[in-house]
C-alpha cells in the first residue's frame, strides 16, 4: 500500500494561525492597534496581507480600527481587526453600529485579565461582553471560541462566512493561551463562498438606485420594526450552534468549559477516567448561539453539571438557564492572574462528582 | 412678441427634491448645495461614497442621492479610511459638524489627515452643538453664551476655540486645507472653488483635502436668519480667518 503523504503543516502560534486563517478566508483589509497578547496578528498581517494583495492599516486607536472595519464592511469587503480585552471594550460603539446597520466584520479578541488594565495573562472575563451584546442596544453577535491553534485558524475562516451570511459582526474569542501557544496547523484551501454583497454594499450609485446603510430610525415605529427584524435574524443564527462533546455517554458528571480552559479540563478528565470516574465534557465552540439544547438533553438523562471557567462565573449563568428546571450546575472559577494546569481542576471535579453521586 | 427663454441655472439631479429639516437661515442647505454641485460638475456622483456623521447633518442622506453609510459620532474619518482603503476607485468624502469633528472625533480627523488618506472632508463650523440644543462646541467663540456656558465661554475655564483649518494645515498628509464662508455671494463663490479644488485633489490621488465652512445656527444663536448671517462677518471671521492654510499643489505647479 502506498504510504499516504502527510498533509503540509505549519508550526505557528495561535495568533499567527489567526492571521493565516484570515488570508485563507480572502480577507482584504486589516485594521489594528497594538495590545498584548495579540501583537503577532497585526505584525504578521502587516507583512503577508499586502503580499496577498490586501491592505494593512495601523489605526490610531481601537476606536478607529473598529470604525475603519465598519467602512470596509459597508463596501462589502472581507475585513478584520484583532485586539485584546481593553481594546475590545473601545470597539463596542462601532460593533453596536455595525449590528444596527447590518454590516459584516470579523473581530478577534485574544482576551486577557481584567477589569481595567488587568494583566496580560489569560482570562475568560469577557464572556458576558462577548455573548450579551457588549455595546449599547439590543443586539447579538455570533461568538466562536477556539481551543487549539488549528481551531483558531479554522474558526477565523468560518467567522468570515458567518459575517456575510448574516450581515453581522462576528467575534472570535480566544485568550492569551490560545494566542501564544505554538502547534502544528494544517492550512486548507478555502473554496470561497459568494458573499452576495453586490446586492446591498456601497460602491457608488452607478446604473442603480443609491444605497443607504444606517442604524438611525426616527420615523414613528421604524425602530420597532428594525429591532423585530434583527431579533428574527439572531434567532435564525441558532442553527449555527457548535460544541465538542467528550465522553458524555456514560458520564455521571458533565463538565462545561470552553476555549483553552475546555482543553485543559479535557486533559484532567482523561486522567480521572483512567481512575474509573465517569466524567464527560461539553465544550461550547459557539458561545453565541449557546449549545443549550445539547445540555438540556443531557440534563433529561439525569446528568449533573459543573461549569469551569477562567473567571468568577459568567457562562455558568447560561448553563443554569439551559438546564433550568431539570438540573443545576456547580461552578469552579480559576481566577485570572493564575496560570491554569490540569491539576487545578481535578479536585473541584472530584468534589462535584462526589456531591452529585450523593444527590 | 414671443419671449425666448434660456435656462441659465438648474439644480443638480443629485439633490433630492424635498424640503429639508434645517431651520430657516441655517447654512447647511447652502453647504449641501455646494457639495452637490461640485460632485455633479466633476462627474463624481456615480462613484461617490459618503460617510455621514452625527449631528444635524446626519440627515444629509435625505437630501443627497448618493451611496451613504452612517458613522458613529466623530468617527467618519475612520469610516472613510475603511471605505477608501477597500474601494480605492471610489470618491469618498465626509461631512461633519464642529462637535463631531473637532471634539469627539479629534483623534480620527487628525490621524486621517496625517496618514494622507485620499479622502475629502467638509467641516461645517457653526460654533454650537445644533442637534442637541445649542451646547458649547470646541469652536464656540470666547464670550459666546451657550446652554452649557451660560455666562459666556471663558478662556480660563473652557479654553479657546479650535482653529481646525490651521491645525489640519500643519499635518504632513494634508494637501489642501482652507476655510471659507457662505454668508455673501463673493464668499460663496470662493467656497465652491475650494470644494472643487479639494475634490480634484482626491481625484488626482494626491492626498488629504479639507474645507472648513463657517455656518450659521440662528435657532441656537437665538437670532433671526439675517442677524445670524451678519454675525458670520462680524464675529466669526475675525476669529476664524478665511483663506487657504495649506496647498501643496501650488509648489508642484511651479517650475
Amino acid at each position: 500500500m502506498p504510504r499516504q503523504k502527510a498533509p503540509k503543516r505549519i508550526f505557528v502560534k495561535g495568533n499567527e494561525a489567526v492571521a493565516h486563517g484570515a488570508i485563507a478566508a480572502g480577507c482584504k483589509c486589516f485594521f489594528g492597534y497594538p495590545i498584548t497578547p495579540q501583537n503577532d496578528i497585526p505584525e504578521l498581517l502587516s507583512k503577508i496581507l499586502p503580499e496577498a494583495g490586501g491592505v494593512f492599516v495601523q489605526a490610531e486607536s481601537e476606536v478607529a480600527s473598529a470604525n475603519m472595519l465598519l467602512g470596509a464592511g459597508a463596501c462589502g469587503i472581507r475585513a478584520m481587526t484583532s485586539s485584546s480585552s481593553p481594546g475590545i471594550s473601545l470597539m463596542q460603539e462601532a460593533i453596536s453600529y455595525m449590528a444596527g446597520s447590518e454590516l459584516p466584520a470579523v473581530i478577534v479578541n485574544m482576551s486577557r485579565g481584567g477589569p481595567g488594565l488587568g494583566d496580560i495573562g489569560t482570562s475568560q472575563g469577557d464572556y458576558f461582553q462577548s455573548v450579551k451584546g457588549g455595546g449599547h442596544g439590543d443586539y447579538r453577535v455570533p461568538v466562536l471560541a477556539p481551543a487549539t491553534c488549528q481551531e483558531a485558524y479554522d474558526l477565523v475562516i468560518d467567522a468570515f462566512d458567518l459575517a456575510f451570511k448574516y450581515r453581522n459582526p462576528v467575534l472570535v474569542v480566544g485568550d492569551a493561551i490560545v494566542g501564544n501557544m505554538k502547534e502544528p496547523v494544517i492550512p486548507r484551501k478555502v473554496r470561497k463562498k459568494s458573499d452576495k454583497a453586490a446586492s446591498w454594499c456601497l460602491s457608488g450609485a452607478k446604473n442603480r438606485k443609491s444605497r443607504l446603510l444606517k442604524s438611525l430610525h426616527l420615523e414613528e415605529g421604524g425602530l420597532a420594526v428594525h429591532n423585530k427584524n434583527l431579533q428574527a435574524k439572531y434567532k435564525s443564527m441558532k442553527t449555527e450552534v457548535r460544541q465538542e462533546s467528550f465522553e458524555v455517554k456514560d458520564a455521571q458528571l458533565v463538565v462545561v468549559a470552553y476555549g483553552s480552559i475546555g482543553r485543559i479540563v479535557k486533559t484532567a478528565i482523561r486522567k480521572l477516567r483512567t481512575q474509573g470516574h465517569k466524567i464527560g465534557l461539553v465544550r461550547p465552540i459557539t458561545l453565541y448561539p449557546f449549545p443549550d439544547r445539547v445540555l438540556q438533553t443531557l440534563a433529561k438523562q439525569g446528568k449533573k453539571f459543573l461549569t469551569i471557567e477562567n473567571n468568577l462565573g459568567q457562562m455558568v449563568e447560561d448553563v443554569r438557564l439551559a438546564v433550568c428546571g431539570l438540573a443545576d450546575s456547580d461552578f469552579f472559577g480559576l481566577l485570572p492572574g493564575l496560570t491554569p494546569s490540569p491539576d487545578d481542576f481535578e479536585k473541584p471535579i472530584l468534589k462535584s462528582l462526589k456531591k452529585s453521586l450523593k444527590r | 412678441m414671443q419671449v425666448k427663454e434660456k435656462q441659465v441655472f438648474s439644480i443638480p439631479d443629485v439633490i433630492k427634491d424635498r424640503p429639508t429639516h434645517y431651520c430657516p437661515g441655517c447654512h447647511h442647505g447652502t453647504a449641501h448645495r455646494i457639495v452637490a454641485e461640485c460632485l455633479a460638475e466633476l462627474g463624481l456622483v456615480e462613484k461617490t461614497i459618503c460617510a455621514a456623521s452625527v449631528g444635524c447633518s446626519v440627515l444629509i442622506y435625505n437630501y443627497l442621492d448618493l451611496d451613504i453609510v452612517e458613522s458613529p459620532h466623530g468617527r467618519a474619518p475612520a469610516v472613510a479610511t475603511g471605505i477608501k482603503r477597500s474601494r480605492p476607485d471610489a470618491f469618498v468624502f465626509t461631512y461633519q459638524g464642529d462637535g463631531d469633528l473637532a471634539s469627539i472625533g479629534l483623534a480620527e480627523i487628525m490621524h486621517c489627515a496625517n496618514r494622507g488618506e485620499r479622502v475629502s472632508v467638509i467641516f461645517v463650523n457653526n460654533t454650537v452643538y445644533g442637534m442637541t440644543g445649542g451646547q458649547m462646541a470646541p469652536t464656540t467663540l470666547l464670550g459666546q453664551k451657550t446652554t452649557t456656558c451660560p455666562s459666556g465661554r471663558c478662556l480660563e475655564n473652557e479654553g479657546s476655540p479650535f482653529k481646525m483649518a490651521e491645525l489640519i494645515g500643519t499635518l504632513g498628509g494634508t494637501v489642501f486645507s482652507a476655510r471659507v464662508a457662505v454668508n455673501n455671494v463673493k464668499n460663496l463663490k470662493n467656497a465652491k472653488k475650494a470644494v472643487l479644488k479639494a475634490f480634484e485633489i482626491q481625484e488626482k490621488g494626491l492626498g488629504f483635502s479639507f474645507v472648513e465652512i463657517l455656518a450659521t445656527c440662528p435657532t441656537n444663536w437665538r437670532m433671526t436668519p439675517i442677524q445670524a448671517n451678519e454675525r458670520v462677518a462680524k464675529e466669526m471671521i475675525p476669529c476664524f480667518p478665511l483663506g487657504v492654510f495649506k496647498d501643496t499643489t501650488k509648489k508642484q505647479e511651479k517650475p
